[in-house]
């Protein structure tokens, strides 16, 4: 939000939005989703663009959406999609794609280290988009992760369904971001941000997690 | 894990089995090591291709091609392969494979076969079916000779043996070939296993192999190795006989060209694997005189028939998305229950099994996309994981994960319900929340988060409360 | 899984489930249609000069640890007769058909005229033609063809000592099975170095089975 007007657009939140339904397309339940859809079609038609801070949120509308839409069968409803998707996009997407920026104003005097969002890398293909953000922080003190595209573990219900296995993938992920000695872990994704802030936690390290966006809207003055 | 047999009917579910394997610090080791190397050899040769997506893309197109016209180019490849003295059998299921196979054995007159490491062999518990029939097997390829005389089983397409280190290696050969002094390094174990098998080429007059490629415009059987096991069981023996799934046949000689360029690079990240050797039939003066081919189904037309998992078939057992695997890379294959482990085992073995077995495998994923990546024909392997568990959910029917998925389901279709949920979020996890604002302890199925991670309360004001808030007092 | 054992063969029964899954019979001609569509957008043809080709052929055998050397047609014997003798090589098998000009006269050369297994183990070597070279993968394509001979006679001894002609030296994969074409008919191995194997800790180890030694002349 903070960039975003810094930067000089206008905002707007829709507050009917509920869940974009990777949650149940997911774990298989497909039909649940599928209302999902065309709340968020409802919801957001028309705006000249959809920021969404998660990059498995636009990933799973991208990938299934218009599959989802061709299911349903409404005629009307797929041509919405169609009109609606071009104009999605993750926070970082739209800001170093969209917005053609890579500074935006921010100022962060920490050490961070950042993990590529398995969504965001491979699907939306986020490249070193983030990366470049982060560089352009002022104050910054960016240290690569070991394995920073290595999947956190989180996977949705994953973490729940497998969890000793999810529970493994989190340790080694853990385990990276310490070696870095970094005072912040971030990500495009609150999923992932959340599953490794939980571990940091539970074994009492100093370390925190905080979402690209929350990095980009750090200022000078606000301390 | 010696001895246990994969059989995905009756092997555990995957999260009782990951467990179970976790607890091998030195299979995870040992998986890790293996894994990360033929990863870096395979990034190493694919960066060298600036062609490489152009070959994954014909790699793809050509295998799609060729499921769409399967019956043509099966009976192509029969034809071509009779004309040139090969004999083709058909078999509906692994019972019947195993039933022709063991025949065509003993019609050869031979009480003992060499095999060439053959996954299509290990679907279908060959060995177990020749030894009943009073006929020994001896597997020629390194890892299956670890793997047999070590009465394990196989935990990876390509490696099979990789969950084992030298010198658990040793150990094996030591007893087995009965060889005290042998050393532990590997070219001491692999010159142990040249002489033991020598004597077998020499002298053992049947053959079984399986197929990596089978050539429907000419007839002709491609297979490729590394170690001269298969040549040698392809050309010493007065008996061969083939056995492969439908889903081996290629259209052309020329699509080989892909494929001699994806497999090789993405099995083992070499850009030749050491031997390939094609033939055709039988030739008068080289090889085996006698040469059988038999094409099996076993589930692999109900593949066929499902549009969105038909991709499944177009796998070349390469194994790359084993190795890319981040969830393999922790448990390595044996907790799949399957020979076919890791994310193509989740979608193959399933699907193999018609979705009655193995029904926990399509979520031993996290969905995080690697496989695709890396897979040399593009099978989307997360999309058809989706859709298998769409295929479980159904057919589980009613269950306690489903009321819970539809209850959420209908508290996201309305602003107001989710408000609310929001609120009772609050509510109800406050008897939960420490001192400190953070959970320790979720209470059944969600126990899982818990294991191994703190969960952090709810904000106090909701986006949707800042948000409001905001705009009462202007923007 | 239910099966028709009684009237139906498994072959018909196995197409018939074919045909149901696709909703349809493929012929020739939708089969010619679909495998025309199909883009080939990959590298075709060499990109490199013959030069180069040869030179990157010759680095990636001694990647392999094979030794190669070059000769003009008339030194080849010279040159097999270099190496034959720093293998301290007595007695090799030479295939029907191998040009008696390449062939060393102070060595042994037994003809294949049906040798068994048993014999072949007790040579200490094979010479042979080839039919082309891969220089990109560092592949020698062996058929049974005058000069080249029965597979047996390449797999058994553990040294290999092969003449390419630097004609027959091709860049691609695509180039070398364009090639292979008009006699792919033939019994053919690809040979990429000697025999390895990586079964033990990814560690590479040379010949288990195979030929552990190799030597190849570029010749022309």
């Amino acid at each position: 939000m903070r960039v975003l007007e810094r930067l000089g657009h206008t905002v707007e939140f829709p507050a009917g939005q509920t869940c974009c339904g990777q949650m149940h397309y997911n774990t298989g339940y497909q039909a649940e989703a599928m209302p999902l859809l065309e709340r968020f079609v409802a919801q957001f038609e028309g705006a000249e663009a959809v920021v969404v801070p998660s990059s498995s949120c636009v990933a799973m509308m991208r990938d299934h959406y218009p599959k989802m839409a061709l299911e349903i069968g409404k005629a009307e409803l797929i041509g919405a999609v169609d009109a609606l998707l071009p104009k999605v996009f993750e926070f970082s997407e739209f800001v170093t794609k969209r917005l053609g920026l890579e500074d935006v104003g921010a100022h962060y005097p920490h050490r961070v280290t950042y993990h590529a969002s398995c969504h965001g890398l491979r699907n939306l293909g986020l490249g070193d988009g983030p990366v470049r953000l982060l560089k352009a922080v002022r104050g910054i003190d960016l240290v690569e992760l070991k394995g920073l595209e290595q999947c956190c573990g989180f996977g949705g219900t994953f973490a729940v369904k497998n969890a000793d296995v999810s529970g493994a993938m989190l340790a080694d992920k853990v385990s990276a971001v310490l070696e870095t000695k970094a005072e912040a872990c971030t990500a495009c994704d609150n999923s992932c941000l959340m599953h490794i802030e939980g571990a940091l936690h539970r074994q009492k390290m100093d370390v925190k997690t905080v979402h690209l966006a929350e990095i980009l809207a750090g200022e000078e003055a606000a301390q | 894990m010696s001895g246990v047999g994969l059989d995905p009917k009756t092997a555990p579910l995957f999260p009782i089995a990951a467990k179970t394997a976790m607890g091998n610090t030195q299979l995870r080791k040992n998986v890790r090591h293996a894994t990360d190397l033929i990863q870096a050899k395979r990034a190493r040769v694919v960066g060298e291709m600036p062609d490489w997506q152009d070959l994954r893309e014909a790699g793809k197109q050509i295998r799609q091609h060729t499921m769409e016209n399967l019956d043509f180019y099966l009976e192509e490849f029969e034809a071509n392969c009779t004309r040139a003295g090969g004999v083709v059998h058909w078999a509906r299921d692994a019972a019947e494979a195993r039933r022709i196979i063991v025949s065509l054995v003993k019609a050869s007159g031979s009480e003992e076969v060499i095999k060439i490491k053959s996954m299509t062999t290990e679907e279908i518990q060959l060995n177990s079916a020749l030894e009943e029939a009073g006929i020994h097997p001896f597997e020629t390829d390194l890892a299956e000779l670890i793997i047999q005389l070590g009465e394990d089983r196989p935990s990876h397409i390509v490696v099979p043996a990789l969950h084992k280190n030298r010198h658990e290696i040793r150990e094996i050969f030591r007893t087995k070939m009965n060889l005290p002094d042998l050393g532990d390094q590997p070219h001491d174990l692999a010159d142990a296993a040249r002489m033991f098998l020598r004597e077998k080429f020499l002298r053992v007059k049947t053959g079984v192999s399986g197929a990596n490629f089978l050539i429907a415009e000419t007839g002709g059987v491609c297979i490729t190795e590394s170690e001269g096991n298969g040549r040698m069981c392809l050309t010493l023996p007065e008996t061969l006989i083939a056995v492969a799934g439908i889903d081996k046949v290629i259209p052309r000689y020329q699509d080989l060209e892909v494929f001699l360029q994806l497999l090789p690079r993405s099995a083992t990240g070499e850009r030749m694997n050491p031997y390939n050797s094609v033939w055709t039939g039988v030739n008068a003066a080289d090889g085996p005189q006698i040469f059988h081919v038999v094409l099996m189904d076993n589930a692999r037309t109900e593949i066929l028939a499902d549009e969105e998992a038909r991709q499944t078939l177009n796998c070349i057992r390469c194994a790359a998305c084993q190795n890319a695997c981040p969830v393999y890379r922790q448990t390595g294959g044996h907790a799949y229950g399957s020979v076919y482990a890791g994310p193509i085992g989740a979608i193959l073995t399933p699907q193999l099994q018609e979705m009655h077995y193995a029904q926990s495998l399509p979520y031993a994923s996290s969905l995080c996309g690697a496989c695709y990546e890396v897979c040399p024909v593009k099978i989307n392997i997360p999309e058809v994981l989706i859709h298998l568990r769409n295929k479980v959910v159904k057919q589980k029917g009613l269950s306690a994960e489903a009321l819970a998925m539809r209850t959420m389901g209908m508290i996201f279709r309305s602003e107001r319900r989710f408000r609310a949920a929001q609120r009772l979020g609050q509510v109800a996890e406050t008897p939960l929340v420490r001192k400190d604002g953070w959970i320790g302890w979720l209470p059944g199925q969600l126990g899982g988060w818990t294991q191994a991670r703190d969960l952090k309360k709810m904000p106090k004001e909701t986006f949707r409360d800042w948000w409001e808030k905001r705009g009462k007092n202007g923007n | 899984m239910a099966t028709n054992t009684g009237t139906t063969s498994a072959r018909e029964e196995v197409l018939h489930r074919i045909r149901v899954a696709k909703d349809g019979v493929a012929d020739a001609t939708s089969s010619q249609l679909g495998w025309n569509g199909i883009e080939r957008r990959y590298q075709h043809q060499a990109t490199r000069p013959r030069e180069a080709v040869l030179e990157l052929l010759e680095d990636r055998l001694r990647d392999y640890d094979a030794r190669v050397m070059r000769a003009a047609y008339h030194d080849v014997r010279a040159a097999a007769a270099k190496m034959l003798g720093d293998r301290g090589t007595r007695r090799i098998v030479v295939p029907p058909g191998l040009i008696t000009d390449w062939m060393p006269s102070d060595i042994e050369a037994v003809l294949d005229e049906g040798l068994t297994a048993t014999e072949l183990d007790r040579l200490d070597g094979v010479m042979t033609g080839a039919t082309l070279a891969i220089a990109e993968t560092g592949t020698l394509v062996l058929q049974n063809a005058a000069g080249q001979g029965r597979r047996v006679i390449t797999l058994v001894p553990d040294y290999h000592l092969c003449v390419v002609r630097v004609a027959d030296v091709v860049e691609t994969v695509p180039e070398a099975i364009e090639g292979l074409r008009m006699t792919a008919h033939l019994a053919t191995t690809f040979v990429s170095g000697p025999s390895a194997t990586a079964d033990i800790e990814m560690t590479r180890i040379k010949g288990v089975h195979g030929p552990r030694f190799l030597d190849v002349i570029l010749a022309g």
